[in-house]
């Protein structure tokens, strides 16, 4: 479904992401994990056309994206949450998930996918009101979550969901992204929680300094030793 | 800066009976010292020198000082009509009105108001031996109804705007207030002494003052905005019926136009202002580019395009050529950010003028006969209606400015259909994206650059629509009129009345245009006086008289709390990023 090949993506001289290629199939999870500054980051953004490819391909569904503008690249079916969730504070809920489905006219869809997002989370009906704003951290990123679901993605690219929650909360999420994948929602999930990423995933690539050093199933990655001392924190 | 407290909450625990009464009797005197001379001759403001005949401004005074004592009343007669059981419908409605929090305000009001009054027949009649001893009376009334009023516990918020009221009640109370503005304004607007008219400005503001505190203006926009067509068509019928109070004379109808004209600019800037939230610094030009362009082509003898379309064909290229220009200006610079933005916008409009003075036959092509511009602009004429021409309706003479007039107001409803239209459409949402986080509006897949082009060329266009008309009343076209002076004005309208709504802007707008024209120490002193009323707004208003919702949200002080709580809640490099 998304194709990426040798990607290199540079922030004037410092390369960010020195040529690497994965792939996500059709109704997988599929994680990048790796460390702070490892361009994780910078891959997705480069992917949502936010940021522009050196060289290389991004290929989505048999076509070519690495030139489109990114509020193209929503209306082809890939939709972003944003690292740091990056929702308005000031608009309601309900705008802020309305803004989600910008690239989309079609009404009555959009009122159907309202509701779907409001029984995914319960607390985003009842507070739809309020300004966003006013939301702890989990909410926020359910809302982020919840206003990437509203383009109707055919992909969904979460840039850390569980950063700066509680491992409560942080549960909450990544039983979401399981049920989204039980929805049959493809996922490209970018990670530093690597346990909790790596349970969910059909297939992972580690990302180090811009390279892709290993890359493998959920579970193979989980039992690998190099993963589990750097990533895992153990002996 | 913060106001020290005098009357402290324990102060007025203790004397809030004392207070009352106080305030009470302050409001009746000064009610009754309406009937007392307040000047010593006739010649000062409407002639106040009569003892037992108000004047209208001591008129006007006596109704503010019934309203105190009336306000103050009702925190005796309400718990006692209560316990009574008298009335009781209404007693339910009157417990939701701020009866404290609206005599609060009018006692300052008042104070401001006879203050003023007596400044000016000091001013007016050299020295304050002219002022007689009615005014004094008039003075220690309002002293006595202000710290009455002071000494009152606020207590309950009002919740006036919760009360379910029949819709017609609404309609007549919406009718009879916009009838009660267009009768006050037109009264203002006759009055060619300035200290008149300045006492009237301080009557509207102090009845605004009560009308605001204790709750009715909430109840009111309430229903405005649940009678909406209702409100907008009145309120233009309203401005409709204007020029049919003027008796046929020019003079006001002249600066009314003028009014118009730069109230339908400034919500066409409002657009990318507002809505958008682009800083324009030249918006001016594109108005000027309208107008040159419109009389260019029109059959004025000094007319340097020997092409004469009808007037409608006229409109609609003045409008494209500013949306060209706003196109031209933005498709290069709207893709950086703010200041940018507002620098090379700024140049633009210098750049304009001076190209209009150059354009000359000297130094370029003869297109507007250089600084002298292009005079003598012939009146409009359509479909056989000649704008030139005075006519008479219903034994009304409606002259030359009255007919631009309502072709103003015609024009200013296409602009403010056009802005709501926008404001509630998925662009407007669009918008408001952009303005919170162009980021990630970008990532949700809103077209920022487009959408940023679209309010540019779309408020040139609308200003050159404008233009066009402008260069019709005006009769002559010269560069100088397009300074970047008047781009500061349009922009100091906008952010006085309030950013991204219609009425707050047209408030402002007729502000900043009719003060000057009206009173001759503004216009001398315009700059210094609008100036330090632009300090004073964004400290004690940042958001405008009549503020949007959610720009409110922007700049409340409660809010700031929330903003700090979201950054420290947020990971740290999207808070570095906001600093």
């Amino acid at each position: 479904m998304l194709e990426v090949k040798d990607l290199v993506v540079a922030y004037g001289k410092v390369k960010a992401v020195k040529g690497i290629s994965f792939k996500v199939d059709q109704g997988q999870v599929v994680s990048l994990l790796g460390t702070n500054g490892a361009g994780k980051t910078t891959t997705l953004r480069t992917i949502s056309g936010l940021n522009r490819p050196e060289t290389g391909e991004i290929w989505f569904e048999g076509e070519r994206i690495d030139k489109t503008p990114a509020h193209q690249v929503v209306m082809k079916g890939l939709a972003q949450s944003p690292e740091g969730r990056r929702i308005f504070p000031r608009l309601t809920v309900e705008d802020n998930l309305l803004l989600g489905a910008f690239a989309r006219k079609d009404s009555d869809g959009i009122a159907k996918d309202l509701d779907r997002v409001y029984d995914l989370f319960d607390i985003l009906r009842e507070r739809r009101t309020q300004p966003a704003g006013t939301f702890s951290g989990g909410e926020q990123q359910m809302l982020a979550i919840g206003r990437a679901m509203m383009s109707r993605p055919k992909l969904l690219m979460l840039d850390e969901p569980s950063m700066g929650l509680s491992p409560l909360m942080m549960q909450r999420i990544m039983s979401t992204i399981r049920t989204l994948q039980g929805e049959g929602v493809t996922i490209l999930l970018v990670e530093q929680n690597a346990a909790a990423a790596l349970k969910l995933s059909d297939w992972a690539y580690v990302l180090e300094v811009g390279q892709i050093t290993l890359d493998g199933t959920g579970e193979q990655l989980l039992g690998d030793d190099r993963v589990r001392r750097a990533y895992l924190g153990e002996d | 800066m913060r106001i020290p407290t005098v009357f402290t909450p324990e102060l007025q625990k203790q004397y809030h009976v004392t207070g009352r009464m106080v305030a009470m009797a302050g409001g009746l005197l000064f009610a009754v010292s309406a009937y007392l001379p307040w000047a010593y001759t006739g010649a000062a403001l409407d002639n106040m020198s009569y003892l037992g005949g108000p004047s209208t401004l001591q008129f006007l005074g006596l109704t503010l000082g019934l309203i105190v004592a009336w306000c103050a009343a009702m925190g005796w007669i309400e718990p006692w009509a209560d316990r009574r059981g008298f009335a009781r419908p209404l007693i339910r409605v009157s417990k939701r009105v701020g009866w404290t929090r609206g005599s609060k305000a009018m006692g300052i009001g008042l104070l401001a108001y006879i203050v003023l009054i007596l400044v000016v027949i000091a001013i007016e009649l050299r020295g304050l031996v002219a002022v007689e001893w009615g005014g004094w009376v008039a003075l220690v009334a309002a002293l006595m109804a202000f710290v009455g009023t002071r000494l009152l516990i606020a207590g309950r918020a009002p919740s006036l705007e919760r009360v379910r009221s029949a819709a017609w009640v609404e309609i007549v109370a919406i009718a009879l207030i916009l009838l009660l503005a267009l009768l006050l304004v037109a009264y203002a607007l006759n009055q060619n002494d300035g200290g008149i008219f300045l006492s009237i400005i301080a009557f509207a503001g102090a009845l605004s003052a009560f009308v605001l505190r204790s709750g009715i203006g909430a109840w009111i926009s309430e229903a405005g905005q649940k009678h909406r067509t209702v409100l907008v068509f009145s309120s233009f019928l309203v401005a409709f019926l204007f020029p049919f109070t003027q008796n046929g004379s020019d003079a006001n109808m002249s600066i009314a136009t003028q009014v118009l004209v730069f109230a339908a600019t400034a919500v066409g800037l409002n657009i990318v202002v507002g809505l958008a939230g682009l800083l324009d610094l030249g918006y001016i030009a594109f108005l000027g580019a309208g107008a040159f362009t419109a009389a260019t082509l029109s059959e004025s003898a000094f007319a340097t395009i020997n092409w004469k379309p009808p007037f409608i064909v006229v409109m609609l290229i003045a409008g494209l050529i500013s949306a060209s220009l706003g196109l031209l200006i933005g498709s290069p610079t709207l893709r950086v950010s703010g200041d940018y933005l507002a620098i090379v916008t700024l140049a633009f409009g210098e750049i304009f003028r001076i190209t209009m003075n150059n354009l000359d036959g000297q130094s370029g092509p003869n297109l507007t006969h250089g600084s002298s511009g292009i005079p003598a602009i012939p009146n409009l004429e359509l479909f056989g209606f000649d704008f030139g021409k005075p006519h008479v309706v219903f034994g009304i003479t409606l002259g030359r400015f009255s007919n631009y007039f309502f072709l103003m107001l015609l024009i200013m409803a296409v602009i403010v259909l056009v802005f709501t239209r926008l404001n509630h459409s998925r662009i407007g949402r669009g918008w408001v994206a952009i303005r919170e986080d162009e980021k990630a509006a970008e990532a949700m897949g809103v077209n920022v650059f487009g959408l940023k082009l679209l309010a540019f060329a779309g408020g040139a266009f609308l200003a050159g629509f404008a233009g066009a008309v402008k260069a019709h009343v005006d009769v002559s076209v010269i560069p100088d009129q397009y300074v970047f002076l008047e781009s500061a004005f349009l922009l100091a309208a906008v952010v006085l009345g309030g950013m991204g709504t219609v009425i707050g802007v047209i408030l402002g707008a007729t502000l900043l245009k009719l003060l000057p024209e009206k009173l001759r120490f503004v216009s001398e002193y315009r700059m210094l006086l609008f100036g330090l009323l632009m300090v004073v707004m964004m400290r004690f208003r940042p958001e405008g008289m009549i503020p949007n919702q959610r720009r409110a949200l922007e700049f409340h002080s409660d809010d700031e709390e929330l903003v700090q709580e979201i950054e420290e809640d947020l990971p740290y490099e999207f808070a570095e990023e906001k600093s």
